[in-house]
Protein backbone atom coordinates (compact mmCIF):
# COMPACT_ATOMS: atom_id res chain seq x y z
CA UNK A 1 0.00 0.00 0.00
CA UNK A 2 3.01 2.28 0.90
CA UNK A 3 4.72 1.34 -1.89
CA UNK A 4 1.90 2.05 -4.37
CA UNK A 5 1.43 5.54 -2.78
CA UNK A 6 5.58 6.41 -2.84
CA UNK A 7 5.95 5.12 -6.38
CA UNK A 8 3.22 7.40 -7.64
CA UNK A 9 3.42 10.14 -5.29
CA UNK A 10 4.02 12.74 -8.15
CA UNK A 11 0.43 11.79 -9.97
CA UNK A 12 -0.80 12.01 -6.01
CA UNK A 13 0.14 15.54 -5.82
CA UNK A 14 -0.92 16.26 -9.42
CA UNK A 15 -4.47 14.77 -8.62
CA UNK A 16 -4.61 16.38 -4.88
CA UNK A 17 -3.76 20.02 -6.10
CA UNK A 18 -6.18 19.23 -9.15
CA UNK A 19 -8.90 18.98 -6.76
CA UNK A 20 -7.72 22.07 -4.74
CA UNK A 21 -7.57 24.06 -7.59
CA UNK A 22 -11.24 22.75 -8.11
CA UNK A 23 -13.08 23.04 -5.58
CA UNK A 24 -11.36 26.39 -3.69
CA UNK A 25 -11.63 27.84 -7.46
CA UNK A 26 -15.40 27.24 -8.43
CA UNK A 27 -15.97 28.64 -4.65
CA UNK A 28 -14.17 31.80 -4.60
CA UNK A 29 -15.93 32.66 -8.37
CA UNK A 30 -19.29 32.09 -7.31
CA UNK A 31 -18.65 34.12 -3.92
CA UNK A 32 -16.99 36.67 -5.91
CA UNK A 33 -19.61 36.96 -8.54
CA UNK A 34 -22.12 36.47 -6.01
CA UNK A 35 -20.45 40.04 -4.41
CA UNK A 36 -19.74 41.98 -7.44
CA UNK A 37 -23.59 41.62 -8.29
CA UNK A 38 -24.77 42.99 -4.82
CA UNK A 39 -22.22 45.77 -5.19
CA UNK A 40 -23.49 46.22 -8.97
CA UNK A 41 -27.03 46.88 -7.41
CA UNK A 42 -25.60 49.33 -4.68
CA UNK A 43 -23.70 51.56 -7.66
CA UNK A 44 -26.73 51.83 -10.09
CA UNK A 45 -27.37 55.00 -9.58
CA UNK A 46 -23.85 56.42 -10.43
CA UNK A 47 -24.11 56.62 -13.80
CA UNK A 48 -20.63 55.47 -15.91
CA UNK A 49 -20.49 56.55 -19.58
CA UNK A 50 -17.58 56.36 -21.93
CA UNK A 51 -18.34 59.79 -23.52
CA UNK A 52 -16.86 62.89 -22.54
CA UNK A 53 -19.95 64.96 -22.37
CA UNK A 54 -20.93 68.59 -22.30
CA UNK A 55 -21.71 70.28 -18.64
CA UNK A 56 -22.86 73.44 -17.87
CA UNK A 57 -20.40 75.28 -16.52
CA UNK A 58 -22.21 76.94 -13.69
CA UNK A 59 -23.68 73.37 -12.24
CA UNK A 60 -20.64 71.60 -12.11
CA UNK A 61 -18.88 71.55 -8.73
CA UNK A 62 -16.07 69.50 -8.84
CA UNK A 63 -14.66 66.81 -11.40
CA UNK A 64 -11.61 64.26 -10.07
CA UNK A 65 -9.74 61.35 -11.49
CA UNK A 66 -10.51 57.88 -9.97
CA UNK A 67 -9.39 55.01 -10.72
CA UNK A 68 -9.83 51.25 -9.61
CA UNK A 69 -7.80 48.30 -10.51
CA UNK A 70 -7.46 44.60 -9.56
CA UNK A 71 -5.37 41.79 -10.38
CA UNK A 72 -7.19 38.12 -10.74
CA UNK A 73 -5.61 34.89 -10.86
CA UNK A 74 -7.19 31.21 -12.05
CA UNK A 75 -6.66 28.33 -10.29
CA UNK A 76 -5.02 25.22 -11.01
CA UNK A 77 -8.12 23.34 -12.63
CA UNK A 78 -8.95 25.89 -14.73
CA UNK A 79 -5.23 26.67 -16.21
CA UNK A 80 -5.19 22.80 -16.87
CA UNK A 81 -8.46 23.19 -18.90
CA UNK A 82 -7.19 26.13 -21.23
CA UNK A 83 -4.06 23.80 -21.77
CA UNK A 84 -6.10 21.64 -23.09
CA UNK A 85 -8.00 23.92 -25.13
CA UNK A 86 -5.02 25.43 -26.63
CA UNK A 87 -4.43 22.25 -28.84
CA UNK A 88 -8.16 22.02 -30.17
CA UNK A 89 -8.70 25.60 -30.13
CA UNK A 90 -12.20 27.32 -29.78
CA UNK A 91 -13.97 29.33 -26.81
CA UNK A 92 -12.13 29.28 -23.16
CA UNK A 93 -14.64 29.39 -21.22
CA UNK A 94 -12.01 29.49 -18.21
CA UNK A 95 -10.25 32.60 -19.16
CA UNK A 96 -13.46 34.15 -19.97
CA UNK A 97 -15.39 34.52 -16.50
CA UNK A 98 -11.47 35.47 -15.62
CA UNK A 99 -11.06 38.49 -17.15
CA UNK A 100 -15.13 39.48 -17.13
CA UNK A 101 -14.79 38.94 -13.39
CA UNK A 102 -11.60 41.55 -13.14
CA UNK A 103 -12.77 44.33 -15.19
CA UNK A 104 -16.20 44.15 -13.06
CA UNK A 105 -14.58 44.80 -9.88
CA UNK A 106 -12.26 47.53 -11.45
CA UNK A 107 -15.11 49.72 -12.23
CA UNK A 108 -16.86 48.41 -9.00
CA UNK A 109 -13.95 49.87 -7.54
CA UNK A 110 -13.58 52.66 -9.15
CA UNK A 111 -17.18 53.86 -8.84
CA UNK A 112 -16.85 53.17 -4.91
CA UNK A 113 -14.25 55.97 -5.46
CA UNK A 114 -16.14 58.32 -7.21
CA UNK A 115 -19.44 57.56 -4.42
CA UNK A 116 -16.72 58.04 -1.99
CA UNK A 117 -16.03 61.54 -3.49
CA UNK A 118 -19.76 62.30 -3.48
CA UNK A 119 -19.99 62.28 -7.26
CA UNK A 120 -23.19 62.20 -9.32
CA UNK A 121 -21.55 60.38 -12.43
CA UNK A 122 -18.01 59.20 -14.23
CA UNK A 123 -17.59 60.30 -17.49
CA UNK A 124 -15.11 58.80 -20.39
CA UNK A 125 -14.38 55.81 -18.59
CA UNK A 126 -11.33 54.04 -20.24
CA UNK A 127 -10.51 50.55 -19.30
CA UNK A 128 -7.30 48.69 -19.67
CA UNK A 129 -5.80 45.34 -19.05
CA UNK A 130 -2.24 44.25 -18.75
CA UNK A 131 -1.06 40.38 -17.47
CA UNK A 132 2.04 40.82 -14.84
CA UNK A 133 4.01 38.55 -13.01
CA UNK A 134 6.08 35.80 -13.62
CA UNK A 135 3.41 34.95 -16.91
CA UNK A 136 4.22 38.10 -18.56
CA UNK A 137 6.71 36.90 -19.94
CA UNK A 138 5.59 33.54 -20.87
CA UNK A 139 2.76 33.88 -23.06
CA UNK A 140 1.64 29.91 -23.04
CA UNK A 141 1.25 30.70 -19.17
CA UNK A 142 -1.38 33.12 -18.28
CA UNK A 143 -2.11 32.89 -15.25
CA UNK A 144 -3.00 36.38 -13.56
CA UNK A 145 -4.70 39.33 -14.93
CA UNK A 146 -4.59 43.30 -14.29
CA UNK A 147 -7.74 44.83 -15.42
CA UNK A 148 -7.46 48.90 -14.26
CA UNK A 149 -10.70 51.35 -15.06
CA UNK A 150 -10.17 55.04 -15.05
CA UNK A 151 -12.43 57.98 -15.85
CA UNK A 152 -13.75 61.83 -14.66
CA UNK A 153 -16.07 62.00 -11.97
CA UNK A 154 -17.95 64.92 -12.29
CA UNK A 155 -19.77 66.36 -8.99
CA UNK A 156 -23.11 67.98 -10.14
CA UNK A 157 -24.64 71.22 -7.88
CA UNK A 158 -28.22 70.20 -7.06
CA UNK A 159 -31.05 72.41 -7.09
CA UNK B 1 -3.63 69.96 -9.13
CA UNK B 2 -7.16 68.75 -10.34
CA UNK B 3 -6.51 65.88 -12.68
CA UNK B 4 -9.44 64.82 -15.13
CA UNK B 5 -8.79 62.05 -18.26
CA UNK B 6 -11.03 63.95 -20.49
CA UNK B 7 -10.09 66.98 -22.86
CA UNK B 8 -11.31 69.84 -20.36
CA UNK B 9 -11.85 70.20 -17.20
CA UNK B 10 -15.81 70.11 -16.23
CA UNK B 11 -16.84 73.36 -14.92
CA UNK B 12 -14.02 75.17 -16.01
CA UNK B 13 -11.95 77.04 -18.74
CA UNK B 14 -8.84 76.42 -20.29
CA UNK B 15 -6.68 79.70 -20.56
CA UNK B 16 -2.95 78.19 -21.08
CA UNK B 17 -1.48 75.12 -22.60
CA UNK B 18 2.03 73.63 -21.24
CA UNK B 19 2.54 70.50 -23.69
CA UNK B 20 3.12 67.21 -22.81
CA UNK B 21 3.55 66.29 -18.98
CA UNK B 22 4.54 62.38 -17.93
CA UNK B 23 5.59 60.22 -15.36
CA UNK B 24 6.52 57.02 -14.80
CA UNK B 25 7.85 54.26 -12.31
CA UNK B 26 9.79 50.91 -12.66
CA UNK B 27 8.32 48.67 -9.78
CA UNK B 28 9.77 44.93 -9.19
CA UNK B 29 7.93 42.85 -6.49
CA UNK B 30 9.63 41.08 -3.87
CA UNK B 31 10.15 37.74 -3.35
CA UNK B 32 7.65 37.24 -0.70
CA UNK B 33 5.02 38.17 -2.18
CA UNK B 34 5.75 36.43 -5.73
CA UNK B 35 5.91 33.57 -3.66
CA UNK B 36 2.45 34.14 -1.93
CA UNK B 37 1.13 34.82 -5.32
CA UNK B 38 2.33 31.46 -6.81
CA UNK B 39 0.31 29.54 -3.97
CA UNK B 40 -2.73 31.83 -4.48
CA UNK B 41 -2.37 30.61 -7.88
CA UNK B 42 -3.37 27.79 -7.38
CA UNK B 43 -7.01 28.42 -6.03
CA UNK B 44 -7.54 31.21 -8.11
CA UNK B 45 -8.65 34.32 -6.85
CA UNK B 46 -7.34 37.67 -6.35
CA UNK B 47 -3.66 38.90 -5.62
CA UNK B 48 -4.08 41.71 -2.87
CA UNK B 49 -0.19 41.91 -3.23
CA UNK B 50 -0.12 42.59 -6.85
CA UNK B 51 -3.23 44.96 -6.64
CA UNK B 52 -1.68 46.80 -4.14
CA UNK B 53 1.66 47.20 -5.80
CA UNK B 54 0.29 48.35 -9.11
CA UNK B 55 -1.66 50.53 -7.41
CA UNK B 56 0.86 52.38 -5.44
CA UNK B 57 2.92 52.73 -8.36
CA UNK B 58 0.24 53.79 -10.72
CA UNK B 59 -0.12 56.67 -8.02
CA UNK B 60 3.60 57.54 -7.63
CA UNK B 61 3.45 58.16 -11.69
CA UNK B 62 0.79 60.23 -11.23
CA UNK B 63 2.79 62.64 -8.31
CA UNK B 64 5.77 62.80 -11.11
CA UNK B 65 3.46 63.78 -13.57
CA UNK B 66 2.30 66.31 -11.50
CA UNK B 67 5.24 67.49 -10.16
CA UNK B 68 6.48 68.03 -13.59
CA UNK B 69 2.76 70.26 -14.23
CA UNK B 70 3.44 72.13 -10.90
CA UNK B 71 7.22 73.16 -12.21
CA UNK B 72 5.60 74.66 -15.54
CA UNK B 73 3.23 76.42 -13.84
CA UNK B 74 0.45 74.84 -14.64
CA UNK B 75 -2.52 73.80 -12.30
CA UNK B 76 -4.54 70.84 -13.81
CA UNK B 77 -3.78 68.02 -16.23
CA UNK B 78 -6.10 67.35 -18.78
CA UNK B 79 -6.53 63.88 -21.05
CA UNK B 80 -4.66 61.53 -18.45
CA UNK B 81 -4.05 57.97 -20.28
CA UNK B 82 -2.24 54.97 -18.44
CA UNK B 83 -0.15 52.86 -19.83
CA UNK B 84 1.93 49.53 -18.42
CA UNK B 85 4.61 47.56 -19.53
CA UNK B 86 6.52 44.66 -18.54
CA UNK B 87 10.29 46.08 -19.07
CA UNK B 88 12.00 42.63 -17.69
CA UNK B 89 10.95 39.23 -15.93
CA UNK B 90 8.63 40.46 -12.69
CA UNK B 91 8.96 44.06 -13.34
CA UNK B 92 6.22 46.40 -14.74
CA UNK B 93 6.26 50.06 -15.74
CA UNK B 94 3.99 51.98 -15.03
CA UNK B 95 3.22 55.34 -17.16
CA UNK B 96 0.81 58.16 -17.00
CA UNK B 97 0.78 61.18 -19.23
CA UNK B 98 -1.61 64.13 -20.06
CA UNK B 99 -1.54 67.21 -20.91
CA UNK B 100 -0.68 70.16 -18.43
CA UNK B 101 -3.29 73.59 -18.52
CA UNK B 102 -3.84 76.25 -16.10
CA UNK B 103 -7.93 76.46 -15.51
CA UNK B 104 -9.93 79.41 -14.37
Amino acid sequence: MTATILHNLDLLIFLTLLLLGYIAGSLSERRHYRSIETREQELVRLAVVTAEGRFDPEKVKDAFLVNGSVVISTDYFKRLLAILRNIFGGRVKAYESLVDRARREAILRMKEQARAGGAQMVVNLRLETATIGRSANRKKRIGSVEAMAYGTAVVIERQ
Amino acid sequence: MILTNVSSVPGKKIVEHFGIVQGSTVRAKHLGRDLMAGLKNLVGGELKGYTELLQDARSEAMQRMSAQAEQMGANAVVNIRFATSSVAQGAAELFAYGTAVRVE
